[in-house]
């Protein structure tokens, strides 16, 4: 036991100190979780230098950096120019970029009407994939989320999944539902000033999103396309208090939250016949709140204060078998909330309270076992990016509460800024071109 | 002098009834200010009488009363942390409203529920929620029919104080009291 205790610090040790950003590990609260992550090893990753094509390589620079899966290593644009002409005549310096620590190479050329992308084997001293894509001008609205696809696409040439740069967040800011890019790019805002929108989410396929419309202390459940701006209420949402609504996987049931004078339940709705809604908990004065879908639709995390404070539990999506999903020390866990499932279907993220301030927590779907992931200020709210290994959450740990992207592979963490607070944020899958065409 | 006593009395009338829309928490309007001070040196009217009739007394303590009764009915009760049970404190607070509300039937009231920025914001709405049921349901027992009272929740969105310290949590976890109707006719329970 001492043993493993010391290979546990040992390991904690080398991580941050591999590793700039990581989360930092503070004060242990009563609970048996320890904040481990376990980075393994990154290969050195080099963006070519090259002319033209240089909009797409920032984009594809930043963007392979916040994957999290490479070491980049940094090379300048040399201003003026270029690779030397000897390099272009007689291809890649593959001893340069070895010294320098790379393993894989990433080169763009311009090509008529796009770029052509290319992945090198640095320490193979090979081309191992490449691909030209069509690429809409700078300016274009599809610009630079045709670019991410293409770092999604790179990601997946070098690490077998792809990246998850092509998707976009919702969030609330001053009762108002924003959208922007993951690099935090594109800042738009869906709903109108001065009313109070909370809980926004996607839709699987990215083209609408559902969110609660509070007024007067009173709340339907919204769903709105994004292309359009056309809206209507989730059925069984029209009266008393409706909130925390989800979509599941096949986009055709929306569960949510309804309360009223008995407590608070969880109900299923068919938003493509647009009926039906349905009772899945009874809770007699007891809270049973913030449902998820696993990605199959076969069952349901929600939040339940059945015993007390609030936890996690999970049952089948017909309401039936109910179960405790983040195991808890009763009367010494603090409360539990805010529950997401993974688009692997492997884990559930949410926040719990430790000493005072909520921080982030796995619960692995099969084992139970409960991971924290977070210690450093508050840490709430969490959503999964779609390659189920990033988590946007929000945090104050800049001083005022705002969104930052924690990789739950490492344990690096960057800020996503936005303007004037920011909470309840939702990230998408990845996005479609024929989802992203119309712009509102 | 009987035309002033008439104007007096239409004054004090006219304040009660607006007493009777007054909550708690709203600052109290400025005294209409007098339209332009007459040249001669007759003494203002209301603000500055300090004697008078027997009916003119009895207004004036039956505003003071309405005043009283108003402010009684919206006085907020307080949770403790994540609950939403009435604390025993507030029980003589919510066992007046129960007496006003017995004296004046056609009186309606909503409660809202609230609670402090700690927890989800989105379980908070829910904790809202449980603490205006709990405030109504403490009122039905006491006999008030629930077709009276209407009972909504804001969760975090409407903290009586920004502050982030205890003393504004214990503030903001709270049920708020709202006159909806029978504000003109209010009587004081016997």
């Amino acid at each position: 036991m001492m043993k493993r205790l010391l290979l546990l610090l040992l390991v904690s040790l080398v991580s941050v100190g591999a590793l700039h950003a990581q989360d930092s590990t503070g004060a242990r609260d009563r609970v048996r979780v320890i904040l481990e992550f376990r980075p393994g090893a990154r290969p050195g990753l080099v963006v070519l230098p090259g002319r033209g094509a240089d909009s797409v390589r920032a984009i594809l620079r930043r963007d392979l950096g916040y994957s999290d899966r490479f070491v980049m290593v940094p090379i300048g644009d040399p201003p003026g120019g270029a690779r030397s002409g000897t390099e272009e005549a007689s291809g890649i310096n593959y001893q340069l970029y070895r010294t320098l620590g790379a393993n894989l190479a990433v080169e763009l050329v311009e090509a008529p009407g796009g770029v052509t992308a290319r992945l090198y084997d640095v320490a193979g001293s090979r081309l191992r994939s490449q691909q030209t894509v069509a690429m809409p001008p700078t300016g274009d609205a599809g610009f630079r989320m045709e670019a991410h696809r293409l770092s999604d696409e790179i990601v997946r040439w070098a690490t077998g999944t792809p990246g998850a740069a092509a998707s976009r967040l919702l969030f609330v800011s001053a009762g108002q539902v924003f959208r922007i890019d993951s690099d935090g790019i594109g800042l738009t805002p869906l709903t109108p000033a001065g009313q109070t929108a909370l809980s926004p989410v996607w839709s699987p396929d990215g083209s609408r999103f559902a969110f609660t419309q509070l007024g007067a202390g009173r709340g339907g459940v919204i769903v709105q396309s994004l292309a359009s701006g056309a809206a209507f209420t989730a059925p069984g949402t029209g009266t008393a208090l409706n909130i925390t609504p989800s979509f599941s996987a096949d986009g055709r049931t929306l569960a949510y939250a309804h309360s009223d004078e008995n407590g608070t339940d969880v109900y299923i709705a068919d938003i493509v016949e647009r009926c039906c809604a349905r009772r899945l908990t009874v809770g007699r004065f007891s809270d049973n709140l913030s449902p998820s879908f696993s990605p199959d639709g076969r069952r349901i995390a929600f939040v339940s204060t059945r015993t007390g404070p609030p936890q996690v539990y999970v049952m089948a999506a017909d309401g039936t078998d109910p179960e405790l999903l983040a195991p808890y020390d009763y009367g010494a866990t603090g409360s539990s909330n805010a529950p997401e499932w993974s688009p692997d279907g492997a884990n559930v993220v949410f926040h719990r309270e430790v000493s005072g301030s909520p921080q982030l927590f796995l619960v692995d779907a099969a084992g139970r076992r409960v991971r924290q992931l977070t210690s450093a200020g508050r840490n709430e709210d969490p959503t999964w990016a779609p390659d189920g290994r990033h988590v946007a959450y929000v945090s104050d740990r800049s001083g005022r509460r705002q969104l930052w992207v924690i990789d739950i592979e490492t344990g690096t963490v960057r800020q996503l800024s936005t303007p004037g607070a920011a909470r309840l944020p939702a990230w998408s899958r990845r996005l479609g071109r024929t989802v992203l065409s119309p712009n509102p | 002098m009987r035309a002033s006593k008439l104007s007096m009395l239409l004054t004090l009338a006219a304040v009660a009834a607006c007493g009777g829309r007054q909550a708690a928490d709203e600052p109290v309007p400025e005294p209409t200010p007098a339209p332009a001070p007459a040249p001669e040196s007759t003494p203002g009217p209301v603000a500055t009488s300090d004697s008078g009739s027997d009916s003119e007394r009895m207004a004036r303590e039956h505003a003071e009363l309405i005043r009283a009764v108003t402010a009684d009915l919206s006085t907020p009760i307080h949770f403790d942390y994540d609950q939403a049970t009435v604390r025993g404190d507030d029980r003589a607070v919510l066992d007046r409203k129960a007496a006003i509300l017995k004296a004046n039937p056609n009186a309606r009231i909503r409660v809202s529920g609230h609670a402090d920025e700690r927890g989800s914001d989105e379980y908070n709405l829910a904790l809202g929620n449980r603490r205006a049921g709990a405030g109504k349901r403490y009122l039905q027992n006491k006999g008030i029919e629930a077709a009276r009272m209407e009972a909504i929740s804001y969760g975090e969105e409407r903290p009586m104080s920004q502050a982030t310290d205890e003393a504004a949590y214990a503030q903001n976890r709270r049920d708020e009291f709202e006159l909806t109707a029978g504000g003109e006719t209010l009587v004081a329970p016997q």
